[in-house]
């Protein structure tokens, strides 16, 4: 079967892994190993993959990543000016002759060895901690090789003045890789960090990445995900955020590229008093897939969370959303909001845009809305009247409302970037 | 009054229009004259709207007969923005909100495009600013409504503000305008008028939809048309405007009726 093969084929360089520095390290990714072993590959029975059809991914034929790095003349056009310090990571491999790392003043940015020997206890108390190894066969797998990783330790009460950029480079050569972060903000810290997925080749590849990142009492970080690699490349992502008391998080999560993506977003609130705002936007066209499985946990009481998706499809993409939030028993107090809205370009284009709530407090604020609609008429012969091309006038709105999302963003450069990237973008989705 | 003839800018024949099945405009006949003024004035409902969106284009409406000539051009056969290109501009009714595109980007795109089309040069963000900062005083608009999305969370008095702003911005020869005076207070008022006559020269052709005599004291017209069930009733000078502020529109409907039978 295809699965099978597929899932033995992924694991197979398992055996050429470099032995783990420590123990503990050892045994949690033997662990993994073994729970990837024991899990069956996702199929559009299970529930959470019903509208995400993964057997194209399953009959590829992949290799794993040969080792090279590009040259740093490849990855200019991909640096991000505001950025004082960057990882990067080639099929998941740190680079350190890339990066820009940095150590020292109680704060680490770089690959995983070196904060191993700096760190040690607070990776250990972080590293596979919150990634749903149990459950999540992709999760298994990139923790069975955990080898390398991009690191970013901020130390209590420091203050990272500039974003951290960390490039995750696929390259893209019908390669598997596991690329892997972890962010640790200490106590009363506050950090912004980029990551950014991207690919060089364009054969199909699959990045199997997963990031954790842990935000300590009154910490405050800003995370943006830009997923960014070519039409071509599998992308499944696992993103998962704890939060302790009064912690604050502002999160960016931006799917440009992928053939299929997937991006299961789960954020822990693990203490009082917390406050998280949630943007994302899925802009695909074409024959994409993107989908996105957002989680918000509040376990705790007044914990705040305000979450706005976006997703704009053209062509004969395929967008799915399906943003869980569950209050539980203990959490009075909440106050949750959640915004669903699609834009669909062409009679082809199609979403699966599902909220799910579930709420076991009962002194509790919970709303939601999901819209899925076209293009004002009336807006469009609006711009029209005031002599805009029928063109103009669609490109300028989807622009205007896919860039809602991305004006947020706490870095310049990055915005321009991206709004370059949705505006080529949205005039040619119709086309295709 | 006696014009010149030959300098027709507008000439509506018969005009029939419908949205699905409903017919709204039953034969309208119009010729607006460069340099004239010419009022509209009806009941609700009467098709006021319709005509003024049928000429700039509105895609829900299907022109079932008649014909538009424009310059001599039939008109009906150009897309809005070409339309708008060659000099027509409407003033909505209800001018639409156009969330997350800022009015100085619209502004100045839809500046650039019209008169670009007319082989102007186009202005860059700073020489636009400038431009529409200066006419945006003449108005007495306050800047702040460049940085915000089109017309989003405007009063309805700002967005008519606003309308006139892009009609004096975009310098159309025919400037078709939908209630512009409705919802604004009496020193805005004068300010858009101020603006409309500024527009007004030998060259151009103004329609004005309105309710309110009010506006014709500060733009005066040259003709005043009363429109009811989808049909120019009754045209007459602005003396019109005032005797139906005086006595309503029935008696226009059963004099029209009378002739009629
Ligand atoms: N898109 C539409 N769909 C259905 N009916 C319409 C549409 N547009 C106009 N109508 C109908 O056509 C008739 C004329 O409408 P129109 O807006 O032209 O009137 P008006 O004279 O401008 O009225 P008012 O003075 O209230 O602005 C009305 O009965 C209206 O309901
Ligand atoms: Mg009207």
């Amino acid at each position: 079967m295809a699965e099978t093969a597929f899932l033995d084929s992924l694991l197979a360089p398992r055996s050429r892994l470099p032995a783990a520095s420590s123990g503990w390290l050892k045994q949690r990714r033997s662990a993994a190993l073994e729970r990837a072993g024991a899990l069956s590959v996702p199929s559009a029975r299970d529930e959470d993959w019903r509208f995400t059809d993964l057997s194209p991914l399953y009959r590829l034929k992949l290799q794993p990543a040969d080792g090279k790095a590009p040259d740093a003349a490849a990855l200019e056009p991909l640096a991000i000016a505001e950025a004082g310090t960057r990882v990067v990571l080639v099929d998941g491999r740190y680079v350190e002759s890339l990066s820009r790392p940095m150590a020292g003043d109680g704060v680490y940015v770089g690959g995983l060895a070196r904060a191993l020997q700096l760190h040690e206890a607070a990776l250990q108390q972080a590293l596979a901690s919150t990634a749903r190894i149990e459950s999540d066969l992709f999760a298994a797998v990139n923790t069975a090789f955990l080898h390398d990783a991009a690191v970013v330790y901020v130390g209590p009460d420091r203050k990272l003045d500039t974003p951290v950029h960390i490039l995750q480079i696929s390259t893209g050569a019908g390669t598997a890789s596991h690329p892997r972060v972890l962010v640790v903000c200490g106590r009363g810290s506050e950090a912004t960090v980029v990551e950014d997925f991207v690919s060089l080749g364009a054969q199909s590849s699959l990045t199997n990445a997963l990031a954790e990142i842990a935000v300590d009492v009154n910490a405050g970080l800003r995370h943006v995900r830009v997923q960014r690699e070519a039409d071509d490349v599998y992308h499944i992502g696992n993103t998962s955020i704890a939060l302790a008391r009064d912690a604050r998080l502002r999160s960016w999560a931006v799917t440009l590229g992928g053939r299929l993506s997937r991006h299961n977003f789960n954020v822990l609130q693990q203490g009082e008093g917390i406050d998280c705002e949630i943007d994302g936007l899925a802009l695909i066209s074409g024959r994409q897939l993107a989908d996105t499985h957002s989680f918000i946990d509040h376990a705790h009481p007044r914990g705040r969370s305000r979450q706005l998706h976006k997703t704009v499809v053209g062509g004969a993409a395929h967008a799915v959303f399906n943003g869980k939030i569950r209050v539980n028993a203990g959490a009075q107090q909440t106050d949750s909001g959640q915004q669903s809205r699609t834009l669909l370009l062409t009679p082809r284009a199609h979403v699966d845009a599902k909220p799910q709530l579930e709420i076991f407090a009962d002194d509790v604020k919970c709303a939601h809305g999901a819209t899925v609609g076209q293009l004002e008429a009336d807006e469009i012969f609006y711009l029209k009247s005031r002599g805009l091309s029928e063109a103009t006038a669609r490109n300028l709105l989807t622009y205007a409302f896919a860039a809602e999302v991305v004006e947020g963003i706490p870095v310049r450069s990055l915005v321009n970037a991206l709004e370059e990237r949705i505006m080529q973008q949205t005039q040619t989705a119709e086309l295709k | 009054m006696t014009k010149q003839q030959g300098n027709g800018l507008l000439e509506v024949r018969g005009l029939t229009a419908r949205v699905g099945d409903r017919q709204i405009l039953k034969g309208i006949d119009l010729a607006i004259r460069a340099g004239e003024v010419h009022a509209i004035m009806g009941p609700n409902g009467s098709g006021k709207s319709t005509l003024a969106k049928v000429l700039a284009g509105h895609p829900s409406y299907e022109v079932t007969g008649g014909e538009v000539l424009y310059e001599g051009r039939n008109l009906l056969e150009l897309p809005p923005e070409e339309r708008a290109r060659a000099g027509v501009f409407l003033g909505f009714q209800y001018p639409i909100e156009v969330p997350g595109v800022t009015n100085s980007a619209f502004l100045r795109l839809a500046y650039n495009t019209v008169h670009g089309s007319r082989g102007k040069e186009e202005l860059d963000p700073l020489e636009f600013d400038d431009l529409v900062r200066e006419k945006m005083k003449l108005l007495q608009m306050n800047p702040d409504f460049l940085e915000r999305s089109v017309n989003a969370g405007f009063s309805g008095g700002e967005r008519k503000r606003n309308e006139v702003l892009q009609m004096a911005l975009l310098e159309p020869r025919l400037a078709i305008l939908d209630e512009t005076d409705s919802g604004l207070d009496i020193d805005a008022l004068r300010i858009v008028a101020g603006g409309v006559n500024a527009l007004r020269t030998a060259d151009n052709g103004i329609l004005l939809v309105t309710h309110y005599q009010r506006l014709l004291n500060y733009i005066v017209p040259d003709f005043v048309h009363v429109m009811d069930g989808g049909r120019i009733i009754k045209t007459g000078d602005k003396s019109l405007a005032l005797e139906l502020e005086e006595r309503g529109y029935d008696w226009v409907a059963r004099e029209y009726k009378a002739k009629a039978a």
